[in-house]
Parts: structure tokens; C-alpha cells; sequence
């Protein structure tokens, strides 16, 4: 039993922990949609594939613990929840690479159908208790329980935050990265070198959209644990403006993420050592954040750097 | 421009002005195959409507909506438990609707189950669907009974067909809090609210009070996340008091479950609400303040069977009660709880079914020191000034005012 108190000690604690076992959806769907941004598009359905991964997530979690047992199980989750959102990711791609079809149009569609498809599909584990992804316990030196649970971290954090150097040095150092970064720049200049931009901003889409699924796994069997209906809160379309704060860079997504992940604790946090007043602005203020950040960074005199050429044109 | 402009129609815009008319054609051709046989049978719906109303009474259609999913451990599976046993009622029959939001959405719920599936009663659960959607309905269908959950209901201001149920669960809450005073080592509680409305208020009080008659420097921290269900911030806010040191922690949210898990697994006791979360914190359980909805929807039940109405003033517009009347209930105590504990629980229940205890009385201050009641004087239950709360009894840390 936690029997010391922390006291103001508790609001950085509480952030840093609220960093460490929140930013873990934001970084995969933000790595997720930097990838297929990069390649011309924008899927703004991250949002919906994000609750879809939740929900298979969970979902195939709880119902091959009997098979698999609580070790393996949640991991073939992770799985289904990557594969559940290359579905739909493959659907957006197909869609919005149709002559003068707006990709931010079939986007807004593609919330309402992926939320609406794991809504349905969603309803019967509600109730059920799904087994949980291990976590790592990196607090064992300490002898306080309150830090002792603040590092619990769970390896999807650490794979995503992994990720983000990786894709870095995938998009500057490869060659597959220069397909996408062409594609996404200068789909003329890449149909001139002989790329198909359908093929690359098809599989850009869809390994996005794996990734989203994969931070979906991260609400549904790591933190907070649970399936329900109102499990994202948004946080997909916030991480879609996180990419933008974060200048296409996947290094700079990752400390986004964290911004935001930390920024969900502080509303809590403030409150719990007794300062109440604006709790509804703390509680506020990953969406106050993303305001802010729109706010800052569109600005009609200056064009963004790092803007894909070609993202959010007709081509 | 690669489209070409000289032709007024291309070929592919006859194609398409081809294939649309055909598809347009056959539409209508299909929808024409399928009203046939749906006519017939409403026709025989009809006559066997007839027929039972020729026997016995007509089934009365009762309406239920929910804001959230049927099997949430929470509010709206405690009300879809009571929905249930009103089916078992003979001539109720039950229509239902779940995942409903606050806003003109459960308009067009309730339109369509009185104007499609004919109801005659409609019970939408949650509190925000009040004011303006019940009100705006009820003066449509005047002869449609709305029935609430919540204390909104004033007489004489709303119109005849809308009534209002609501129980006492603070009187369970004071219970629970009872045993929380107990298990608790240094007196610190915990509790997630959602938004500082009067139910959610009365509840944080009589757990403190509850509590407080145990010992009496107890303390309660509240964190209000804002709205009711929000899965990261419940998590966030229970984690938080962990790491401050309290050691029980209740809520009232749409959803318990995420706390009672998120408190398991840091090992700290919680108490339950709406629903038994047990199962969720084998170990960590206490007690928890639950709904009995059963008694008074078979109750209700029975009344529309027997064409009993609010318009006709058979059914009062105010329905309460507490744990007497069985509008509410206590969850089976977890392995945790003291034998001690148990003890005061068990008396203070009783005392408050026989009405010995009255949970607000003097003297009593807010947690900002102004006197709410002096010595002597004391709200009963059905005291409306309850219904008003606006205040956090003394040993509450929390404000309000956001």
C-alpha cells in the first residue's frame, strides 16, 4: 500500500508518469501519419483507426487468452490491431488516389466508418476483462511505490520510441525513403523516374495506418486498459495536428508526443495536491495545445518548412 | 487541360447517364417487390393487435435510451438490469436504444420510438437529456409519459406528462463511506467525479460524512475530469492520488471500471458505484453504493399495465427513495473489509432503514467555513434543498469553480 505522500513532488511525477504511459498513442499514430503526409496524402481516418485497433486489439486479447494464454495473447492483439488498420488503410488509399477525389473528404468518412465499423463490432467486450500487454519495471531500485508505478513502461512505448530515429533515417539515408519523399514532393518528377506514386503513397497509407492501429493497441491493453467507446478522445486527429507542429520531422513527432501525453496528466495532477481552480482549463489542455499550435503555425505570410510539395494538391 | 471540351456529352458521360437511369430503375422496381410483403404484414400485425386487445389489454411499448453501452459495469447497465425486469412484467413490451449522446441525437431516438415504434412511455436514463430535449418532446406528445432520472423535475414549471425518479444512493455512499473511514490508514480518500452537479456533490459529501463518523479527520480529495466518460483522465486521476497517498478511492462516472482496474493495480482499496465492479478488484473491493432500479421500474411496469398515467395524476411526478425503499443498494462486502468494519456498516444501514440517522445535520460547515446548518438543525432526505447542493462539506478537498 502506498502509505507515503509526495506532496507537490506529485505534480512532476504525475506529469512524467502521465508522458510515459500516455504518449505512447500519439507517437504511433503521429509516426503513422508523418509516413503517409510525406508521401503527398493525409489520412485524416486515423482517428477511426485508431478505435479500430482498439477494439480488435482487445477484442482478439480476450478471446485467445484461452488458447494463447495471458502472455501471447495480447501480443497476437497487437497484431490484429496493425492488421485491422492496414485494412482500412487500404481502403483510404485506394479511395483518395481516384481521379479528383479529395483525400480530406474521404478522411472525415473514414472516421465516421472505422469508428462506426469498431463501435459495432466493439459491443460485446464492453464487459470483459481482456489480459494486459506486460510492462517493464524499471522503478524496482526505488523503494517509493508512486515512482516504482510511474515506470512501469510498457515495450510498445519503447518500440514506438525506437521507431521514430528509425523512419528518420529511413526517409534521409534509403532509398525507398527518397521514393516517398519524391512522391510526396514532386509526384512529377517521380513519374519521371519511373515510380509509380499509386504504389508508393498505397503502401505509405497503409504502413501509416499499421502504426495507428498499433497506438490503438496501446489505449486498449496498456493504458488505460479498457475498451469503450469513448477510449480515443480525439486523440488521433490531435496527433494529426501534432504532425504538423512537428514539421514532417518523425524525430520531432516524438517529442510532440510526449508534449502531448504529458499534457493529458497535468489537469489531474494539479488537482490531486489541491490546486483546484481552471481545472477545466488544465483538463483542457491537450486541445488548447492543439489550438495553439494551429494558431502559431498557419500563418498566411510564411509557408511551413518541411510541407510536403504535394500535400493537399489535386494530383 | 487533358479533358476535352468539344464534345456537350462524352462518351463517358453517356455511359454514366445510362447506368444511373438503370440503377435509379431498379431501384425503385426492388423497393416496390419489398413494401408488398412488408404491408402484409403489417396487416397481420394489426388484426393480432385486435385480437389480443379483444383478450386482454394491449401491450403498453415502453421506450429506454442510454448514453452509453447496456454492459459498462456502470450507470446504464444498472438501468438496462431494471429495463429488464420491467419486461418481465406481462403486457410491457421493451424497446431500447444505447450509445445515445446529449444532444438533438436523442431527439430523433425518442421521435422515432414514439412515431415508428409507438411508445407510450419513454425512460431516457441520462441527466442531460432533460433540459431541452424531454421538455421539447413532452409538449409535442402530450400523451407520451417521459419519465427522468435526476432532480431536474419542478411542478407546475414542467409540463403534466414528464415525471421524475431518482434514489438516494448518497444513502449507500454514506455506508460505504462508513467502511472506507475504516480501511483507510490515514484517513485519506479519494474521488473521481465527473462534473460538480448536485447528485455528483451529495454523493462526495455523505462518503465524507460517512467517513467522518468514523474518523473524524478524514479527508476527501476530489478530482472532477470534466465529463463522463473519459477513459485517460479517470486513469490519470486515480494514479495521481495513488501517488499522494490515498489509500481509498470511489467515483461517479458513466464507467467505473477504468478506476476500480487502475486502483487494483496500484494496490489500493476502492468502492464501487452504479453497478457491482467486484469482479474488476478481487483484492482491492470494499463495498460500493449500487442502483436497484428492479423495484421500482416492475413497480412502474405494473402502473402503465394498468393504465395508470402521470397526466392523470395516478403516478406521482416525484418518485425517491433510498436504501428503504429500495431504490439502492450495497455491493457484497470484499475479502479486505474488517470484521470492525463490517460492524458499522451493517449499523449505520440499519439505522438509516428505520430512518433513526439523517446523514445532514448540525452542525455543519462547507470546506470554505461558511455554516451550512447550525446545531439542532438537520435536511431530511427529502429535503429539496438537497436536490440544490452547491456546496463541499468540511474534510472535502476540491472546489467547484473551475
Amino acid at each position: 500500500m502506498a502509505a507515503e505522500s509526495l506532496g507537490l513532488w506529485g505534480v512532476p511525477l504525475g506529469i512524467l508518469a502521465g508522458t510515459l504511459r500516455g504518449s505512447a498513442p500519439f507517437l504511433f499514430v503521429s509516426l503513422g501519419e508523418c509516413l503517409t503526409e510525406k508521401s503527398g496524402k493525409i489520412n485524416l481516418g486515423l482517428e477511426g483507426t485508431l478505435l479500430m485497433g482498439a477494439m480488435s486489439a482487445y477484442g482478439v486479447s480476450y478471446l485467445t487468452q484461452g488458447t494463447l494464454g495471458p502472455f501471447w495473447a495480447p501480443w497476437l492483439g497487437v497484431v490484429a490491431a496493425g492488421v485491422s488498420g492496414m485494412a482500412l488503410g487500404a481502403i483510404h488509399g485506394w479511395l483518395s488516389q481516384q481521379p479528383r477525389v479529395n483525400d480530406v473528404a474521404t478522411g472525415i468518412a473514414m472516421i465516421v466508418f472505422g469508428s462506426g465499423l469498431a463501435f459495432f463490432l466493439g459491443k460485446p467486450f464492453i464487459q470483459p476483462q481482456a489480459p494486459q500487454l506486460f510492462t517493464l519495471d524499471l522503478g524496482n531500485w526505488s523503494s517509493s511505490p508512486p515512482i516504482q508505478a510511474a515506470l512501469k513502461i510498457s515495450p510498445l512505448f519503447l518500440l514506438g520510441v525506437l521507431i521514430a530515429p528509425l523512419l528518420h533515417w529511413f526517409f534521409r539515408y534509403t532509398r525507398w525513403g527518397l521514393y516517398v519523399r519524391a512522391v510526396g514532393d514532386s509526384p512529377e518528377a517521380a513519374r519521371a523516374m519511373g515510380i509509380s506514386t499509386f504504389k508508393v503513397r498505397m503502401l505509405s497509407i497503409v504502413a501509416g495506418s499499421f502504426l495507428a492501429g498499433i497506438g490503438g493497441a496501446c489505449l486498449s491493453l496498456y493504458y488505460p486498459g479498457v475498451w469503450t467507446e469513448r477510449i480515443s478522445s480525439g486523440q488521433g486527429l490531435m496527433a494529426v495536428a501534432l504532425v504538423i507542429f512537428a514539421r514532417w520531422n518523425p524525430i520531432q513527432c516524438l517529442w510532440a508526443s510526449l508534449l502531448f501525453g504529458g499534457a493529458q496528466a497535468i489537469g489531474p495532477a494539479f488537482q490531486s495536491v489541491g490546486v483546484d481552480s481552471y481545472y477545466y482549463l488544465f483538463n483542457a489542455a491537450p486541445y488548447i495545445l492543439t489550438l495553439l499550435i494551429m494558431v502559431v503555425t498557419c500563418s498566411p505570410q510564411r509557408t511551413l518548412v518541411g510541407l510536403p510539395g504535394a500535400l493537399g494538391k489535386d494530383d | 487541360m487533358s479533358y476535352r471540351r468539344s464534345f456537350r456529352f462524352s462518351r463517358r458521360q453517356v455511359v454514366r447517364g445510362l447506368l444511373a437511369t438503370t440503377a435509379f430503375g431498379m431501384a425503385t422496381k426492388l423497393n416496390a417487390c419489398g413494401t408488398s410483403p412488408e404491408a402484409g404484414g403489417a396487416d397481420t400485425a394489426d388484426t393480432a393487435a385486435e385480437d389480443t386487445a379483444d383478450t386482454a389489454a394491449e401491450e403498453v411499448v415502453v421506450g429506454f435510451i442510454y448514453v452509453g453501452p447496456k454492459d459498462d459495469f456502470g450507470y446504464n447497465q444498472a438501468h438496462a438490469e431494471g429495463a429488464a425486469a420491467m419486461a418481465s412484467v406481462p403486457g410491457i413490451k421493451i424497446i431500447e436504444e444505447a450509445s445515445v449522446p446529449e444532444t438533438t441525437a436523442v431527439l430523433e431516438t425518442m421521435r422515432s420510438m414514439i412515431e415508428i415504434d409507438g411508445a407510450k412511455v419513454l425512460f431516457p436514463t441520462s441527466f442531460g437529456y432533460f433540459d431541452p430535449y424531454i421538455l421539447e418532446l413532452a409538449a409535442e406528445f402530450p400523451d407520451v409519459q417521459f419519465f427522468h432520472a435526476g432532480g431536474l423535475y419542478q411542478d407546475g414549471v414542467h409540463p403534466d406528462n414528464v415525471g421524475s425518479y431518482f434514489g438516494y444512493i448518497d444513502e449507500a455512499q454514506y455506508v460505504a463511506g462508513v467502511v472506507a473511514g475504516h480501511m483507510s490508514k490515514e484517513g485519506k480518500l479519494g474521488f473521481v467525479a465527473a462534473k460538480p452537479i448536485p447528485q455528483v456533490l451529495r454523493n462526495i459529501n455523505s462518503f465524507t460524512l460517512g467517513a467522518k463518523s468514523i474518523n473524524p479527520a478524514a479527508t476527501t480529495q476530489v478530482i472532477f475530469t470534466g465529463d463522463w466518460a473519459l477513459p485517460v483522465k479517470e486513469a490519470e486521476a486515480t494514479n495521481s492520488m495513488a501517488d499522494q497517498g490515498i489509500d481509498v478511492i470511489t467515483c461517479h462516472v458513466d464507467s467505473p471500471k477504468v478506476v476500480m482496474e487502475t486502483a487494483e493495480k496500484r494496490g489500493i482499496f476502492t468502492s464501487g458505484y452504479h453497478a457491482n465492479q467486484g469482479p474488476l478488484a478481487p483484492e482491492g473491493y470494499l463495498t460500493g453504493a449500487e442502483w436497484d432500479w428492479i423495484s421500482i421500474y416492475t413497480f412502474l411496469g405494473e402502473q402503465f399495465v394498468g393504465g395508470k398515467t402521470l397526466m392523470a395524476g395516478d403516478i406521482d411526478h416525484i418518485l425517491r427513495g433510498g436504501l428503504a425503499d429500495k431504490f439502492c443498494k450495497l455491493s457484497p462486502y470484499g475479502p479486505a473489509v474488517s470484521e470492525e468494519a463490517k460492524a458499522d456498516a451493517e449499523a449505520a444501514k440499519e439505522k438509516l432503514l428505520t430512518g433513526e440517522l439523517v446523514i445532514y445535520e448540525g452542525e455543519l460547515k462547507d470546506n470554505t467555513g461558511k455554516s451550512i446548518l447550525s446545531g439542532g438543525e438537520k435536511y431530511e432526505q427529502q429535503n429539496i434543498e438537497l436536490e440544490k447542493m452547491d456546496w463541499l462539506i468540511e474534510g472535502v478537498k476540491g472546489s467547484i469553480d473551475g
